[in-house]
């Protein structure tokens, strides 16, 4: 199968001095959704960036569709879709107008790309809201439409830079649903996001990435059972009963748990049975507890596994520059 | 070519959209350059307008600051790229294979554009305090042409400042800082004559004491005029410099 992105040993500075992406070496097949994970501020953006054309790395090469991106921007250009953290659309005119926009840049002509953004207001809910201005539309119509944008020439490549940051969930939904339609009809995806939760719904494959390098690759399942499946997390009330709790729990836990105050994350093989047995190990050693949960792992405890760091906002704050990654 | 032209023509669209969609935009920047009319009309008019060879100060004044108030209207074309710029609206128009021109080149166009009826609305009030071409049609045509021509070059060099600074505030001030010296030190509002001779030096060899005087002569003077030609050479300077510099810009940003 052919690959739908490649990225070998690709670096890039910024500012002289900040290492934004370090040797980063990626590849997604073709017709399926790439997730990259990573905190604010870890690169992402800085490869979406790359990817479609707007971001020239310092080092090592990049291609979509098997084309160079360096060498044939145009041509790669032809057959991608972006999509931002930002709604990328014109406040002050209406949705249609802006489809309408993006279609005649594709060079279609006056009826086709007249079609085609009716077509796609109809796809993506906004045939009502169509001929109002954009600056009357909520956040979830905007983003709508603007991932409605990205897809005006049917890119056979889609790149979504956080497509649901900042969505309400029920809207959050939606637009996984429409994610998932674009793949079903043959899209190349490369979505980049925060939430391990989004990853693991819709990735057919994930890349960690830390600081500007890929610390981890895999399938969402083969991420989770690095940790050992589900975790256990509980706080202790009496911080001198921590290393008391962690010798009770030592043989229940599938990995060394992680501990962070009187914070203890316990990765365990069966969930619910795991969290039966934890409890029954701390009650018959009498430590009292303030809270206990089973929860499936999240960004932040593949990160407490693979780095032994919380997953902290990375953005540089230095510089507010445009130029400073910002995911 | 027929491309850069379209995606130009759908750039330039979007733009004046947008214009006629903020009515208040167009309202304040109409009724400012006319509050400056005026002002200078009257307030300095009777004292200026004493010895001058073309009769009241309003015919003096009228090119001059038609000239100053399409350079301040081509400012807007390096805020309204910043701003583009600032909302993510440049990286989706270089996500798309447009022509690397075509940003720029939409917005200068439809800055020039929006001159054009800032200039009608300036000639119209001119005209109610007194002011009269002196040359026939075609010369006074020209004077609005002098005005358009220099404005669309300051447009490229605003449009450079702005994908510099890529922050609409700045980009204003930035040009503020260029654009106010070079109007007040010129022959737009008094004879250069009058100014010490240091800065005779500067008034008299930079592009809006041409500007002014070419726009002056065909509405009141002798039409054809050396200053139009310094003029001429000053925006095609103006022009093979910044044009590139813009796109190069804006391929970087």
């Amino acid at each position: 199968m052919s690959k739908a992105f490649e990225a070998n040993n690709v670096n890039i500075t910024f500012d002289g001095n900040i290492k934004a992406l370090v040797n980063v070496s990626l590849a997604a097949e073709e017709g399926k959704i790439f997730g990259l994970l990573g905190p604010n501020g870890a690169g992402k953006t800085t490869l979406v960036r790359m990817l479609s054309t707007l971001l020239k790395p310092d080092s090592g090469s990049l291609k979509v569709l098997g084309i160079d991106v360096v060498a044939e921007a145009e041509k790669v250009r032809e057959s991608i879709g972006l999509a931002g953290q930002y709604a990328a659309v014109d406040e002050f005119l209406t949705g249609r107008e802006n489809l309408y926009m993006v279609g005649r840049l594709y060079h279609m002509s006056h009826k086709a790309a007249k079609k085609r953004a009716d077509e796609i207001l109809e796809e993506f809910n906004l045939v009502e809201a169509g001929n109002r201005q954009v600056k009357t539309y909520s956040g979830g119509m905007r983003r709508r439409l603007d991932l409605g944008a990205s897809l005006v020439s049917k890119p056979k490549m889609l790149f979504l830079d956080e497509p649901t940051t900042g969505l309400d969930p029920r809207t959050r939904l939606e637009l996984w649903e429409v994610i998932r339609n674009l793949v079903k009809e043959g899209t190349s995806i490369l979505l980049t996001t925060q939430y391990l939760e989004e990853a693991d719904e819709l990735a057919d494959k994930i890349a960690v990435i830390d600081h500007g390098s890929v610390i981890a690759e895999g399938t969402s399942k083969e991420l989770k059972n690095k940790l050992g499946g589900d975790v256990v997390e509980f706080k202790v009330s009496k911080s001198n009963e921590v290393n008391k709790a962690i010798s009770a729990i030592t043989k229940i836990a599938a990995k060394d748990p992680t501990i962070e105050e009187n914070n203890i994350v316990v990765p365990v093989k069966n969930g619910p049975k795991g969290l039966l047995e934890v409890v029954r190990a701390l009650d018959t050693n009498k430590i009292s507890l303030q809270t206990i949960s089973l929860h499936e792992p999240s960004l932040d405890d593949v990160f407490l596994a693979l780095t032994g760091e919380r997953a902290k906002d990375q953005t540089i704050q230095k510089s507010k520059k445009r130029e400073v990654p910002r995911g | 070519m027929v491309n850069t032209m379209m995606d130009t023509w759908a750039i330039t669209k979007r733009n004046l959209l947008r214009y006629i969609r903020l009515p208040q935009l167009l309202f304040f920047s109409s009724i400012q350059p006319v509050i400056f009319l005026t002002l200078f009309n009257f307030v300095f008019g009777g004292a200026l307008g004493q010895n001058s060879p073309y009769g009241a100060y309003i015919n003096y004044l009228l090119p001059g600051i038609m000239i100053q108030t399409t350079l301040f209207g081509s400012l807007n074309t390096g805020i309204g790229l910043a701003e583009d710029m600032g909302k993510g609206i440049i990286d989706r128009f270089r996500s798309l294979p447009l022509s690397r021109a075509a940003v720029m080149a939409g917005r200068t166009m439809s800055d020039m554009l929006r001159n054009v009826v800032v200039m009608a609305i300036m000639f119209i009030v001119g005209t109610i305090y007194g002011f009269r071409f002196m040359n026939g049609f075609l010369p006074a045509i020209m004077m609005f042409v002098t005005a358009l021509i220099f404005s669309f070059s300051i447009s490229w060099v605003a449009a450079f400042v702005g994908l510099t600074v890529k922050d609409s505030e700045t980009a204003q001030l930035a040009g503020f800082v260029f654009i106010f010296p070079l109007t007040f030190a010129s022959s737009a509002f008094v004879p250069v004559q009058y100014m010490p001779g240091w800065l005779q030096a500067f008034a008299n060899n930079q592009p809006v004491t041409h500007a002014v005087n070419a726009a002056r002569s065909f509405a009141l003077g002798s039409p054809m005029n050396s200053a139009f030609w310094y003029l001429l050479a000053w925006v095609a300077g103006i022009l093979l410099i910044f044009v590139p510099l813009s796109i190069w810009r804006y391929r970087k940003s």
